[in-house]
């Protein structure tokens, strides 16, 4: 017997619930499922409801990872609205598909419970799986905590089925710091999400009436034209984020700041930047940083593809030094959101504000607040021309941190 | 549903006229494509039985029905024989390219 799982208002439930509530409301017709931990309750979740008949859906309980996302391609082949979930290895083990759904231009929705990749094999947080999907051609965003997931499934389908943008994209959320962590949550009423995201129409489907082939083969003359046109569609999602995210705000009275959201910013000289569920305990540091005076402040940066380069050089040209947190490694160069972001830091304007990028919270690791304290003192010594290294990890257990 | 005849292909001149998203619209025949062909199979008009068993069974899809008998599309037929194999009266032949019997 299936347990009721009944809509409240306001409801005590992990982000992975949350994410299920969220794929729910917004009526997909397909849902394809494979299970890999930290994911796995969110399709569990969903199956929950479709048995209880709280959501009309066919769901697929398909053999792999690279079958999962196979499965929901064919789906959005036929004008389906889709959603699966899915997790490092399996992440890793869907990527041929990824490029197959966003090269042929579906829309569909994908959770990702951000977890490390083997070797050494772990099951806990950090973002190793989807940034090595970065060229994949999904958008990348990620939530700092169960509210902002929910919300943000609901305009991931917004974003990802505009005429113009027709673009996959993946909601990342950190493995069990978010995922399986309890929070009070509001769940919106369907009345209001309907009237916020209408049904999926599409002109990228197979059509009786209008037949014709999708997913083709490409030869030379042609392959750049359809990537200028991805390009182009990430252009333009770039310009609707912000829009999308107000519109939700006038909706739902919440807003999570489109591209990235700024934590007491104003008038600050020292500035971290960071994706994920880090961001939420970095809001109590700059709290406490602030109290004694010191102007700290703190970028949510939300989506990783389209990347938000002008936001964050506009901030960049401000301040005086830009920490870069890293959940992750490119071994042979540097973290993969400091690279990117110390690009767009260096491409708006001549001079640069002093970086460091601290690689923290791999595989898990808890990213405290005494750590956190420490990187906005660093920065604030970089800044006042005291030697600092440019790359550091967090923590190291032989070090002194 | 007849084939399509060979149409010739312009590419879009302008990025507006892109198909959405890598598509295209079905039925749309560009090119001949026969070039690999050794044997071409050709029709006694006068022995076949308008059965239609060649026409069924072409894996190319390649022979048409029609009057005073059946047509061969040499742009599409590949050569293969099997509809000389299979015609139960042997009104079809395999004739070598480029030999003028056919
Ligand atoms: S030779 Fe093969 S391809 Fe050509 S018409 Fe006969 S069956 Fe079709
Ligand atoms: S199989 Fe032979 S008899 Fe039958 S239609 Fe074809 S050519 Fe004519």
């Amino acid at each position: 017997m299936v347990k009721s799982t009944g809509l409240k208002r306001r409801d005590f439930i992990s982000a992975n619930d949350a994410v299920a509530y969220g794929v729910k409301l917004c009526r997909p017709e397909v849902i394809a499922a494979y299970p890999i931990t930290p994911q796995t309750t969110v399709v569990e979740k969903l199956s929950e409801f479709i048995e209880n008949k709280e959501m009309a859906c066919e769901y697929l309980n398909v053999e792999s990872e690279h079958s999962v996302m196979s499965a929901v391609m064919g789906a959005s082949l036929m004008g389906c609205r889709t959603f699966t979930a899915t997790s490092s290895q399996g992440l890793l083990y869907m990527c041929e598909m990824l490029h197959y759904v966003s090269g042929s231009r579906f829309p569909i929705v994908m959770m990702n419970a951000n977890r490390t990749v083997a070797a050494p094999w772990n099951i806990f947080g950090d973002h190793r799986d989807s940034l090595a999907m970065r060229d994949s051609g999904w958008m990348q965003v990620y939530v700092e905590n169960g509210q902002e997931a929910l919300d943000t499934i609901i305009q991931a389908y917004k974003l990802a089925e505009n005429p113009k943008v027709l673009t996959p994209v993946m909601v990342c959320l950190d493995g069990f710091v978010l995922t399986h962590t309890y929070e009070l949550v509001d769940i919106p009423d369907q009345s209001a999400v309907d009237a916020f995201l209408p049904p999926f129409v599409t002109e990228n489907k197979l059509d009786l009436a209008k037949p014709k082939s999708l997913c083709i083969t490409a030869p030379p003359e042609w392959q750049t034209e359809f990537r200028y046109q991805q390009y182009e569609a990430m252009k333009e999602a770039k310009k609707l984020i912000p829009g999308i995210d107000k519109e939700f705000a006038a909706h739902f009275g919440r807003s999570h700041g489109g591209l990235i959201e700024e934590y007491r910013c104003e008038d600050a000289e020292y500035v971290l930047m960071a994706m994920g569920s880090v961001v939420g305990t970095s809001r109590l540091v700059v709290d406490k940083l602030r109290e004694e005076g010191l102007k700290v402040g703190l970028v949510k940066v939300r989506f990783y593809r389209p990347f938000p380069k002008e936001e964050l050089a506009s901030i960049g040209s401000k301040v005086k030094a830009v920490g870069v947190i890293d959940r992750d490694i490119s071994f042979g160069y540097e973290g993969a959101l400091y690279a990117d972001v110390k690009a767009a830091l260096y491409n708006s304007q001549g001079t640069c504000p002093r970086t460091i990028n601290f690689i923290a919270g791999l595989s898990g690791r808890d990213i405290t607040k005494e750590n956190l304290e420490m990187m906005y003192r660093k920065l604030i010594k970089a800044a006042q021309g005291q030697a600092e290294e440019e790359i550091q990890f967090v923590g190291l257990r032989w070090e002194q941190w | 549903m007849p084939k399509p005849q060979i149409t010739s292909f312009a590419f879009p001149s302008r990025k507006e006229g892109m198909p959405l998203g890598p598509s295209a619209v079905a039925g749309v025949l560009v090119e001949a494509n026969a070039g690999w062909r050794t044997f071409r199979p050709v029709i006694n008009g006068e022995k076949c039985t308008r059965c239609q068993r060649c026409w069924l069974l072409c894996p190319d899809g390649v022979i048409e029905r029609g009057e005073p008998y059946f047509q061969i599309d040499y742009n599409f037929c590949k050569g293969c024989g099997l509809c000389a194999y299979e015609c139960p009266v042997k009104a079809i032949t395999m004739v070598k390219e480029g030999d003028s019997n056919g």
